[in-house]
């Protein structure tokens, strides 16, 4: 059987980027108004709805911790989100992992010692699913708590990338990513340091390779930073002008 | 950058599901024609981040500023195929003539899904620079992307597409200055309405090549696709194919079988698959060329089944019963011609007797075909009466391949071809035409030349025989011969350069894989070390030199030349373990015992100074001299020692010992012609040398099998079945000797038995005969196969794999690669060792290939046999070791051939009759008149001579009044027994005859061999003593 031609001899990909090239982004803060902080993000055909509520009391007590705050993640798959559809269990251990992932990498950038004694939950809802879901969440949920007015000492950019014909490639759709072992690795970082707070890989990449492969993720993660940006500073532009408009 | 999105749908695994993609349209796609002035050359593909992927730089401009301009498009114009040109027309296409082309992706796409094998011919193309061929990513092109419209089919969007396109180019390119064009190569004629009418320049494939007068041959080369009108044969009229729709569902529902056609090679209207009849797998057969219903060796083929009552009972005689249709409908000639072709099938024995119905089907569907360029030569009857006429006739093609029907051809050059080996694709075989259409490629030369047969044999066998393309070259060391081993090289390498190490080699050898050494250590044990050239140092993992080697697999022994794997510069020099200097190598390295056990194993890359390149008989004299005391010879005396106790530990566990006939040609220097033929002999350094690569590859299989337990290359012989051996065992029990192959060892324990003393080769005739009842050792990736099937019956050893020949076996290469993951993890290497998939078509390549090779060296030893008897008649002794109903197969040990003799007198079929009667319980031939008996292992004497297949009957062209021989055929004529009517009386000089008919021989010494039971062989002038009066048998 032949394989799909994943990178053309052209250079082309097959939905027509090239290797070094990000999928459509569009992005938008503040989407549901009963949440603390919320957004919307979409990479491609992945999208993701982020929530987020808090800081408030934690719903279980016993988890309180005296000197900050906790962060508390659910991610869950809409059985609507693939093109077969299918129902997936909140104890699957794939989401678990991915939101074990997302808790971790925030609890890196979340100034949590503003409050003690509480919880900040996040809840995010894989709408679609189009490959490279970490980043989409990731991306989503500091778009959220922006939104939700969380102080944080960084953004979180996260972006994937892959290695495919030899060729590293950023940002996988999901035809890509399910080709056979390809590896997959998804890389956030805080773009002002320029620090790691999540690496991440599936399968399996020479050494030799990693090093090329995680420079056009952190290039990639770069370049979200700036579409990220642009969507808070309109959210805030637009904030403000509500605000004027109410005094 | 512009970007929108399409949407799709898909179905897959029987759900129909939408799948959703995006698609990007873009702005930076190029149209790559020098001088272009609104195109930026210089960004759009420089844009990769990264240096490690610069095979996907094209560099702009790809297409000339000045196509070809003809008499009817003035303005010089690119040319724009469409897909079906490049899927039909591909060797054409493949023709340097043509340049200035732009392939469209939507075209390459649609060519990938219809035909990846012509798909990578392009490609080929495509990449040769010189050939100015250029892909235009249209689909993801702003301005030539089109959506596809309701209710349009696919190949209706495509083909608007593909209008889009060429009205692009040629709006895009007006402005030059002088103005370039595009024209669109297509032959579908609603296309090229649609096209004329929205003022889109097109032409037929015809059409333009006419045009192109300076290379009249193109024109043959055309693909004929559909019959023209007036050639329609009325008689013949074959069923439609089903749709793929109606055998899919047919498949599900088992009323169809899908299976590929193997057409027996004694007749091409008789075939058979493989496939479940009611749930058990079995051969179906296919008579007859309506149910054949154009069906050719290879295609995956779809067949329904026959009702029982139409089933095959007695094979032989439908089986010339549709020889007899076929005769009546044929002209009186070819039907003789066919009446002989019948005749001379040996009809199998077994199935002779009674048998139970064979299920039998027809043909209704094609799953793909399998078509090839195959060689032959045309039909010379055919072409007599036209041939002074000029312009275009069809002429039939006769492939050599005895399974392939005829083709028919249209060429101008009948006149040239006549005689010629010629080479020939199939296009099509529409339901009227009764013989496939095909166009013609190119000739090989004349028939009968050594160097044309030699090319023939390799395509036949498709063995790729370039030379190696310049990319490929291109990978090689830059410092040529000059490389020398440095200290960068010793970096993770062992210095083993102060071992002793030598290498143990036929004769002329000049590929040394493999060297070896032995220590004697301080606590009693022997070190001993095998060191394998290292291949993958040279031989990096996806560069072109690694894909040509992958896709040659093998290196191919002819008699008189040999087609490389790699490089000479590498097999030959940089890799070959000469003596006297560094060569990098991979070690195994064993700690053994006194009783060569092994206490110790490790695996390591190295440096290694050979001592000394031994031939096996130099080795041989080393080991029994014993003044000699050096370290070298010490060292292969040890090694002798321990092979000796390694081979008897083999031996107890059941390794065979098996034999086949090589024989090896002596050949003239300057012609290369052959002069004389022996038997390979083997010597006790042989088995030295052996006993140790053995053992280094199955240390080396259990290694990469435990680090790799997925994705080994390793090598098994499977058991073969107990029926296999039965024909055998039957026949040997009537000598007296039990054959018992329930394992290999109780099989080699009564192999050692089968010993007759007054006849000594009676051992190796059995031992020769029951290597072919063996299966095919094979290439497995170990993650497709159970472990308990890695079992090599031959070896008798548990798992296997070929680690100790990377020069010329490309599994070894692969076998080298995964080991050097196992020992060194730190070590960069090519991630698709681990990728089952691959592995396990890379080893069906091997396999093909190998099988291929092998068949080509055996093809080559049987012309070089051909060209060797080809002006003497030599009687030989042979022994009988097949009898079937109509006639008995001879194996002459002196050259290692075999060859048919006929039950009964050759002549028409109505003439013919039987002279020997067949026993099927005693599977003898017996002739009543002289009480002759014909068993298997009967001692028989033969007369061998080369005779020219010439068409009898039919008078040859009168144009080409020498014809020269198309198919030349060894015969072999019965001595003794005497049997009337039957045995040849020796000729006159009682051994040697040679016949004044023939042309007198271009070997300048006329050299003959003599024999008889003695096996003298000596140069005796060729005396023509012709005996007139022979009676000629044939």
């Amino acid at each position: 059987m032949s394989r799909l031609e994943l990178l053309s001899p052209e250079g082309l990909r097959v939905d027509g980027r090239r290797a070094n090239e990000l999928r459509r982004i569009a992005c938008k803060q503040s989407v549901l108004s009963d949440a603390d902080g919320s957004a919307y993000y979409e990479q491609g055909n992945t999208k993701v709805l982020a929530t987020v509520y808090g800081p408030c009391e934690p719903r279980n007590k016993g988890q309180a911790l005296h000197d900050r705050c906790i962060v508390h993640v659910e991610f869950t798959v809409a059985p609507f989100s693939t093109s077969e559809r299918r129902q997936r269990s909140r104890s699957d251990k794939r989401l678990l992992e991915i939101a074990s992932g997302i808790r971790q990498a925030f609890e890196a950038v979340i100034i949590s010692t503003t409050y003690p004694r509480s919880e900040i939950s996040i809840y995010l809802h894989l709408l679609q699913d189009d490959g490279g879901n970490l980043q989409a969440c990731i991306n989503a949920t500091t778009l959220a708590l922006i939104d939700a007015g969380i102080p944080m000492t960084d953004y979180i950019c996260a972006c994937s990338a892959g290695y495919i014909d030899e060729t590293p490639m950023l940002d996988l759709n999901h035809l890509e990513e399910a080709s056979f072992e390809t590896p997959d690795l998804t890389i956030a970082v805080l773009p002002r340091s320029g620090k790691a707070t999540l690496l991440q890989m599936e399968s399996r990449l020479p050494a030799d390779r990693l090093e090329e492969t995680l420079h056009l993720a952190t290039e990639g993660c770069r370049q979200i930073h700036k579409l990220l940006d642009a969507a808070v500073q309109e959210n805030t532009g637009e904030l403000i002008l509500k605000y004027a408009n109410a005094i | 950058m512009l970007r929108s999105k399409a949407f799709m749908k898909k179905t897959r695994k029987g759900n129909v599901v939408r799948v959703e993609r995006e698609h990007y349209l873009r702005d930076d796609i190029v149209c790559s024609v020098d001088g272009c002035e609104q195109c930026d050359f210089t960004g759009s593909d420089t844009l990769l981040v990264t240096s490690a992927s610069n095979k996907f730089t094209v560099s702009h401009p790809v297409l000339g500023r000045h196509p070809r301009q003809t008499a009817r498009f003035t303005t010089p114009s690119l040319v724009v195929p469409d897909t079906n040109v490049l899927l039909n027309q591909i060797d054409i296409i493949e023709h340097p003539a043509l340049k200035d082309v732009v392939i469209l992706q939507t075209c390459l796409n649609e060519l990938r899904n219809l035909s990846l094998p012509t798909y990578h011919r392009l490609r080929t193309v495509i990449q040769d620079p010189d050939r100015r061929f250029y892909v235009f990513s249209n689909e993801h092109h702003r301005d030539t992307f089109v959506d596809r419209l309701k209710d349009e089919s696919p190949n209706d969007r495509n083909d608007r597409a593909i209008r889009r396109a060429v009205q692009w180019y040629a709006d895009h390119l007006a402005t030059l200055n002088p103005p370039v064009s595009a024209l669109m190569l297509t032959d579908d004629a609603d296309n090229r309405r649609k096209a004329t009418e929205a003022g889109i320049p097109n032409s037929s494939v015809v059409d333009y090549f006419k045009e192109l007068v300076e290379y009249p041959e193109l024109l043959d080369m055309i693909a004929q696709v559909s019959l023209s009108h007036d050639a329609a044969d009325r008689r013949v009229h074959y069923p439609e194919y089903v749709t793929k729709l109606q055998y899919q569902a047919g498949l599900k529902s088992n009323k169809y079988i899908q299976g590929s056609m193997n057409i027996s090679h004694h007749n091409f209207l008789e075939g058979h698959i493989f496939g479940k009849v009611n749930g058990e797998e079995r051969s179906i057969a296919i008579l007859g060329r309506d149910h054949m219903n154009r069906a050719i060796q290879g295609d995956v083929v779809v067949v329904e089944l026959l009702p029982k009552s139409e089933w095959q009972r007695t094979p032989t005689e439908i089986l010339l019963d549709e020889e007899e249709v076929e005769n009546d409908d044929d002209t009186p000639v070819e039907g003789q011609e066919k009446g002989k072709d019948s005749a001379s099938a040996p009809v199998s024995s077994s199935d002779s007797s009674a048998m139970p119905a064979q299920p039998t089907g027809k043909v209704v569907g094609i799953v793909r075909r399998n078509w090839r360029a195959y060689c032959g030569h045309l039909d010379p009857k055919a072409g007599r009466s036209r041939t002074k006429q000029s312009g275009a006739q069809s002429i039939l093609f006769l492939p050599m391949d005895s399974r392939i029907p005829r083709i028919k051809i249209r060429t101008r050059q009948v006149a040239q071809l006549l005689g010629q080996r010629v080479v020939v694709a199939i296009d099509s075989w529409p339901t009227n035409s009764k013989y496939p259409l095909g166009h013609f490629i190119k000739a090989l030369g004349s028939a009968g030349d050594r160097t044309t047969e030699t090319e023939v044999l390799l395509m036949e066998h498709d063995v790729p025989y370039q030379e190696f393309s310049r990319q490929v070259l291109a990978d090689l060391p830059s410092e040529g011969d000059e490389w020398i081993v440095q200290d960068q090289h010793l970096h993770n390498r062992q210095d083993l350069r102060h071992l002793d190490v030598c290498s143990i080699d036929p004769p002329g050898c000049t590929d040394i894989d493999d060297a070896l050494h032995c220590v004697l250590l301080p606590n009693g044990n022997y070190q001993v070390g095998v060191h394998i050239a290292d291949v993958t140092h040279f031989v990096k993992p996806n560069t072109a030199m690694d894909k040509e080697a992958a896709t040659r697999c093998t290196t191919v022994y002819l008699v008189d030349r040999r087609i490389d794997m790699l490089p000479a510069l590498l097999g030959t020099n940089l890799c070959s373990l000469r003596s006297h200097v560094d060569r990098l190598a991979f070690s195994c390295i064993w700690e053994l015992d006194t009783e060569a056990n092994i206490v110790d194993v490790r695996f390591t890359k190295s440096v290694i100074r050979s001592r000394h390149s031994f031939t096996y008989d130099e080795a041989q004299s080393r080991i029994e001299d014993d003044a000699l005391q050096d370290t070298v010879t010490l060292g292969i005396r040890n090694l002798n020692q321990l092979a000796k106790k390694l081979r008897a530990r083999r031996m107890a566990k059941g390794a065979l010992t098996l034999a086949s006939p090589e024989v090896r040609f002596n050949l003239e220097n300057d012609s290369q012609d052959p002069v004389d033929v022996e038997l390979k002999e083997l010597k006790d350094t042989n088995a030295l040398v052996e006993e140790f690569m053995l053992l280094a590859n199955i240390s080396v299989a259990k290694q990469i099998y435990e680090t790799f337990p997925d994705t080994s290359m390793l090598r098994r012989h499977p058991a073969p079945p107990p029926s296999n051996f039965e024909l055998l065992a039957k026949s040997l029990n009537d000598c007296g000797f039990e054959l018992n192959a329930s394992s290999s060892k109780d099989l080699s324990n009564s192999l050692d038995r089968v010993v007759k003393p007054d006849n000594p080769y009676f051992n190796k005739l059995v031992r020769i005969m029951t290597t072919r009842c063996m299966m095919q050792a094979v290439y497995t990736c170990s993650g497709t196969v159970p472990e308990e099937e890695f079992w090599h019956y031959g070896l008798a050893t548990p798992i296997y794999t070929h680690f100790t020949s990377p020069i010329r076996r490309y599994a070894d290469v692969l076998v080298h690669r995964l080991l050097q993951a196992c020992i060194d993890r730190e070590a960069p290497y090519d991630p698709s060792i681990l990728d089952k998939n691959r592995m396990k078509e890379q080893s069906d390549a091997l396999n093909y290939r190998h099988r291929m090779a092998q068949q080509a060296s055996r093809s080559s030893v049987e012309l070089f046999t051909h060209l060797f008897f080809r002006h003497k008649k030599v009687l030989e002794e042979g022994h009988v070791i097949r009898v079937l109903k109509n006639g008995f197969s001879v194996l002459i040990p002196r050259y290692g051939i075999e060859g048919f003799v006929y039950a009964s007198t050759r002549g028409s079929e109505a003439q013919k009759q039987a002279v020997l009667q067949y026993d099927p319980t005693s599977n003898t031939l017996h002739n009543p008149a002289s009480d002759a008996t014909i068993a298997i292992f009967s001692k028989v004497k033969v007369l061998i001579t080369v005779e020219k297949e010439s068409l009898e009957g039919t008078e040859h062209s009168t144009s080409t009044g020498d014809q020269p021989t198309l198919r030349e055929k060894m015969q072999v004529h019965l001595v003794e027994p005497a049997i009337p009517e039957l045995s040849v009386p020796v000729p006159a000089d009682a051994t040697v005859g040679s016949s004044n008919k023939l042309e007198v021989s271009s070997l300048p010494d006329g050299a003959v061999v003599v024999n008889d039971a003695g096996a003298q062989k000596g140069a005796k002038p060729c005396e023509s003593t012709a005996p007139s009066k022979r009676r000629r048998i044939k």
